[in-house]
């Protein structure tokens, strides 16, 4: 069994395909969506959690490649270097989900794995580089 | 009963001296009254933990031979830029400095991954640098290109000399336009995404001594791990910037320049920062021993979180052009919480300084006096106050004929 955090990106005239629905039904895997965004007129990204056998989820992501989605690195993990990071807090509020946790006293800045969706944005604003990216 | 800085320096020699920081003097004050309070503490530390642009550090790099001449030539270090208008073998490194071929914000925004705070971080920390010069040459100083390795080490003398540092308050950016902006402030998301501020409120140096009664030129301090002396009153000072009744500046006010023995400090304390689509720069450690001379000055180091007030500004239209715009005033306790209340919109803050950190300086420097590493000295001469006629001027433009 095997889990995979996948960033999707897809031209416009995919936008209305059923290619989660497909996922979920032709492969058998779990699938969770953890965030999608659509703008009209352009692409749409969407970030899914998928876990099923190392098997299925190559051959899902193969189907997905031929239909046109574009796959970006598989960020498998996000992780915050304890003596890079300055625990200035400018990362917390660009957080999509929320997963940086501020001990309000101390004003001490950790990383809750459970929330991070590891899309990378943080990897990207930190200015002090402390947090590091895990490809898949 | 008032004290003198030479009784405080006595106690410190002989160990008996009382330090606390200036978070914790606020409870103390909260419990046994500032008159108690003032007998009984000597010293309060401050600290900050910022970026800090107007930083930077000179070194020398002694004669090569044979002999080549840096001023009116042009260097690099690590590619990075370096102002060489000086004599023959002394550069300034700047820490908003870039490498002339970076693309700096042509693919927007920019990474700016590095630049001059990353050299002195580099620097700081012993590793070798790439120095590469050309020059044009002299009877009395020949050569014409410097292709080498430099290190600290065989440095003569490498110095930090900030000339604008730990600004006393710092406004709030937010974006109103609808649009992600990237600024020297941070990422700004569109419509009141986020509020970021940077000091560090209740335990930041100048907000501790908002009349500049101890702080003054020649003050020793905490400066990037080591010892620094404040030199000057920084660039853009405005003293005169409006005040709450606590004396408090209600946006930003005094600065500092401040100078100091690199070969002494850490790059724990010096950190080459890359702020997205705005540039590189140097983040700081300052602390600063507050001597508790008298009541007046032990109150104004228990100020609270809650009592400093800052401004909100808009860095979509506003700041660009200029404009002294207030979108309302907000308190530190406010925006440690998290998040704040802007036009009836909740929206999450961040900072950009660390007050972690700035409480981490605020204990070394604490110890060290305690231990009897770190005398106080008694400033020269006086940072230019409120009612001295010190002003920010906006530049005047005038037509070139
Ligand atoms: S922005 Fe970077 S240094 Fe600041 S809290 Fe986040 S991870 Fe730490
Ligand atoms: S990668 Fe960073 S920004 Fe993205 S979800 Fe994880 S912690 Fe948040």
């Amino acid at each position: 069994m095997g889990k995979r955090t996948l960033v999707l990106k897809f031209p416009k005239k995919l936008v209305n395909q059923p290619i989660t629905y497909k996922l979920v039904k032709n492969y058998n895997l779990k699938l969770n969506i953890l965030q999608a965004k659509v703008t009209p007129e352009e692409e749409g990204s969407m970030v899914i959690g998928i876990e099923g056998p190392d098997k299925k989820i190559k051959e899902g992501i193969k189907y997905l490649k031929e239909t046109g989605v574009k796959i970006q690195p598989l960020i498998q993990d996000v992780e915050l270097d304890k003596d890079k990071c300055t625990h200035c807090t400018y990362c917390v509020t660009l957080c999509p989900t929320q997963a940086f946790i501020v001990d309000r006293k101390t004003m001490e800045v950790s990383l809750d794995k459970d929330k991070c969706i590891a899309c990378g944005i943080c990897v990207d604003v930190c200015p002090y580089n402390a947090i590091k990216l895990k490809l898949g | 009963m008032a004290k003198t800085i030479q009784q405080i320096n006595e106690k410190i020699k002989k160990g008996e001296v009382v330090v606390v920081n200036a978070e914790e003097i606020i409870d103390i004050v909260d419990k046994k009254g500032v008159k108690k309070a003032s007998q009984e503490i000597d010293v309060v530390t401050t600290g900050t933990f910022s970026p800090m642009c107007s930083s930077g550090a000179y070194i020398n790099i002694g004669t090569s031979k044979p002999k080549l001449k840096l001023g009116g030539g042009k260097a690099t270090i690590n590619n990075v830029s370096v102002y060489t208008g000086f004599a023959a073998a002394d550069i300034y490194i700047g820490a908003a400095a870039l490498p002339d071929e970076g693309p700096r914000n042509k693919f927007y925004p920019g990474d700016f991954t590095y630049g001059g705070g990353h050299v002195i971080e580099d620097l700081v920390s012993g590793k070798d640098l790439k120095l590469k010069a050309i020059a044009y040459g002299t009877d009395c100083y020949p050569r014409k290109e410097l292709d080498t390795l430099i290190n600290i080490k065989d440095l003569n003398e490498a110095v930090l000399f900030n000339l604008r540092n730990a600004s006393q308050n710092y406004n709030v950016a937010v974006n109103l336009s609808n649009r992600i902006i990237y600024t020297y402030m941070g990422e700004l998301k569109a419509n009141l995404g986020n509020a970021n501020y940077c000091t560090a409120g209740q335990l930041s140096p100048l907000l501790n001594d908002p009349l500049y009664k101890t702080i003054g030129i020649g003050t020793k301090i905490f400066l990037g791990g080591g010892e620094g002396y404040i030199t000057w009153h920084g660039t853009q000072h405005n003293p005169s910037s409006k005040r709450k009744n606590n004396d408090i500046p209600k946006d930003t006010a005094a600065t500092i320049s401040v100078i100091g023995n690199l070969k002494n400090m850490s790059a724990k304390w010096l950190r080459g920062t890359s702020m997205k689509g705005y540039g590189a720069t140097l983040t700081v450690g300052i602390g600063i021993p507050i001597p508790i001379l008298n009541e007046e000055i032990c109150r104004y180091t228990a100020i609270k979180d809650k009592e400093i007030y800052t401004t909100i500004r808009d860095y979509s239209q506003d700041y660009p052009n200029a404009v002294e715009k207030s979108l309302g005033e907000i308190n530190y306790e406010q925006l440690k919480s998290g998040k704040i209340t802007i036009k009836n919109k909740e929206v999450p803050t961040g900072s950009l300084s660390s007050y972690k950190k700035a409480k981490e300086i605020s204990n070394i420097l604490k110890d060290r006096i305690k231990n009897g590493d770190f005398l106080l000295t008694q400033p020269i001469a006086s940072l230019p106050g409120p009612n001295s006629g010190y002003k920010l001027k906006p530049l005047k433009e005038r037509e070139v004929k």
